[in-house]
């Protein structure tokens, strides 16, 4: 222990081995495997894998229509998803982090997180309920048949409903920072509202809305469960992805189509990284 | 900013339908469960209890509470241990590359899970298979704690930042050896973090399904992939619903009890 503590980079070797090997062994080198078995093929008899370079199934990707269908249509759901959730959660965060007492503050952070602990698939249940034919949004809307049902209508509300807490919690925390004397010097110096919003508050609040877009973002791209619960037929990445692992038992090919969301993501967090969302997760 | 009395009360009201919004579902899965129909019919037309006395005797649901109790506690144990290394690491020295290590920590919550997902379960296929080490519990845990080490991490960080090590110091400067430094001092200041890190860990790890759809071998149900296998069936909507309302209900305690640990920023990310 003294020894340790007389060499630092000793110190930081013996800190850092194990997790390194851990995320490096365990995740990287999951991932690499990924990366190569996409590049594999599976024998059409035998339907074992054949372990040669090929590029077979990116070719497939590349020129059948629906993989870019799906692809596009992802990339949408994930696109509306996070644009409702800014909508929903800027107001909600401000009114929490610069409107409400100190008091009420406290309980409403506790409402917001209780639910982000439910469940994710109580919660897409619950819609499934919600929307049924004839369920409660059908009677609310003054019969079966008026609600929205199932759908890709249904999924993206779903999802936004579901991603909701985390694109608040990362605004709150970013509007919490912001003091209120930058606001009160604003109003001072003549700015009104909007003005205030626009030149104070929105860029402090634009690492906030990147770090928790890339939640809203990522979990819509990947996501397959709430569209098989209230999708109805809607087509998703994620739903190729399972079904080539599952029902065609095409390991290969489902690894190439997991790699459209890796890029996907890698692009975007390079594009948000500057600016400095990262450290805002 | 000023903002006028009329705007606030746009925002309250605003505030107001987004927490009915997030909270009516949540509400309804609670009422349905003590729905008398079997076949979900809306507004319920009587209620019992006997649902919930059913789900109790449930012994498939029982077994995969268990299963992810087993799971869940396996992940926070290695996420406890490696995200609080990475956090000293990352917070006490300074080293090339400390940039890319913590990137590294949070891409396994960056990437969708189903990425993560089908990674393990093509490295299981081809490479750990070949070694003879079939999927099964071992695989569910080393997929949970690799998403886990994140929240962990996070929380340790943030109270390792926020301390300092002024008391390290001045422990070692009154006569301390390292590890009664560490025992006496930088423990007990870490200690909540590391309750509520581990608290979330174990949350993430209990809710989780994607991940563990494709690690889990034969004979391995966690709780959701048990109530995902039973959400299709007819004759077990019942119990689903029962049990989904517990974990509504079981929801609010480690929130509460991450608040009470490490005040109002603990649990403020999923990470």
């Amino acid at each position: 222990m003294s020894y340790l503590h007389r060499h630092p980079r000793l110190r930081l070797a013996a800190l850092l081995s194990a997790p390194l090997l851990w995320l490096v062994v365990a995740y990287l080198g999951a991932l690499t495997v990924l990366l190569v078995s996409a590049f594999w093929t599976v024998n059409g008899f035998t339907g074992g894998v054949v372990r040669e370079f090929s590029l077979a199934n990116f070719r497939t990707l590349l020129t059948e229509e629906v993989y870019r269908a799906v692809t596009l249509r992802s990339l949408g759901v994930a696109a509306a998803v996070t644009a409702i959730c800014v909508v929903l959660a800027v107001p909600m965060a401000f009114f929490m982090a610069k409107v409400a007492s100190a008091r009420s503050r406290h309980w409403l952070v506790i409402a917001i997180l209780t639910p982000l602990w439910a469940s994710y698939l109580v919660k897409a249940y619950a819609w499934r309920i919600l929307l049924a034919n004839g369920g409660p949004i059908d009677t609310l809307l003054g019969g079966p048949g008026n609600g929205p049902g199932y759908g890709l209508f249904a999924t993206i509300l779903v999802l936004a409903y579901l991603w909701l807490p985390y694109m608040i919690l990362p605004i709150y925390a970013g509007l919490e920072r912001l003091p209120d004397s930058l606001l009160e010097a604003s109003a001072d110096l003549g700015a009104r509202a909007g003005r205030t919003l626009r030149a104070v508050v929105l860029p402090i609040l634009i690492p906030s809305i990147f770090a928790g877009s890339i939640f809203t973002f990522s979990l819509s791209l990947g996501d397959y469960i709430a569209v098989q619960i209230v999708g109805g037929k809607t087509q998703l990445i994620g739903n190729l992805v399972y079904a080539n692992i599952g029902a065609a038992n095409n390991l290969p090919f489902a690894a190439a189509i997991a790699t459209i969301p890796v890029v996907i993501m890698v692009i975007y967090l390079v594009a948000v990284r500057r600016s400095g969302a990262l450290e805002e997760l | 900013m000023t903002l006028s009395g009329p705007a606030r009360w746009a925002l309250r009201v605003f505030m107001g339908v987004g927490l009915t919004f997030i909270y009516v579902p949540l509400l309804l899965v609670l009422v349905n469960s003590f729905n008398g129909d079997r076949t979900f019919a809306w507004p319920p037309h009587d209620l019992t209890t006997r649902w919930w006395a059913a789900a109790w005797e449930n012994d498939g649901a029982r077994q995969a509470l268990i299963t992810s109790v087993r799971a869940g506690l396996g992940a926070t144990v290695i996420a406890l241990v490696l995200g609080t290394m990475v956090a000293f690491a990352v917070q006490r020295f300074a080293f090339f590359g400390r940039d890319t290590v913590s990137l590294l920590i949070v891409l396994p919550i960056a990437l969708p899970g189903i990425v993560t997902g089908i990674a393990l379960d093509s490295a299981w296929r081809s490479v750990m298979g070949d070694l003879g080490i079939g999927k099964g519990m071992f695989s569910v845990i080393v997929g949970h704690a690799t998403f886990c080490v994140v929240t962990v991490y996070n929380n340790v960080l943030a109270r390792l930042r926020r301390t300092g090590t002024n008391l390290e110091d001045a422990s070692a400067d009154l006569g301390a050896s390292p590890s009664q430094t560490f025992r006496f001092v930088t423990f007990p200041l870490i200690r909540s973090a590391l309750l509520a890190g581990g608290l979330l860990a174990f949350a993430l790890s209990f809710d989780e399904i994607i991940v563990t759809t494709f690690t889990a071998g034969p004979g391995v149900t966690t709780l959701p992939i048990w109530i995902f296998n039973n959400l299709f069936r007819p004759n077990q909507a019942p119990i689903v619903n029962v049990v989904a309302a517990v974990l509504i209900v079981l929801s609010v305690i480690p929130v509460w009890l991450a608040q009470r640990l490490a005040g109002p920023e603990a649990g403020a990310s999923r990470t």
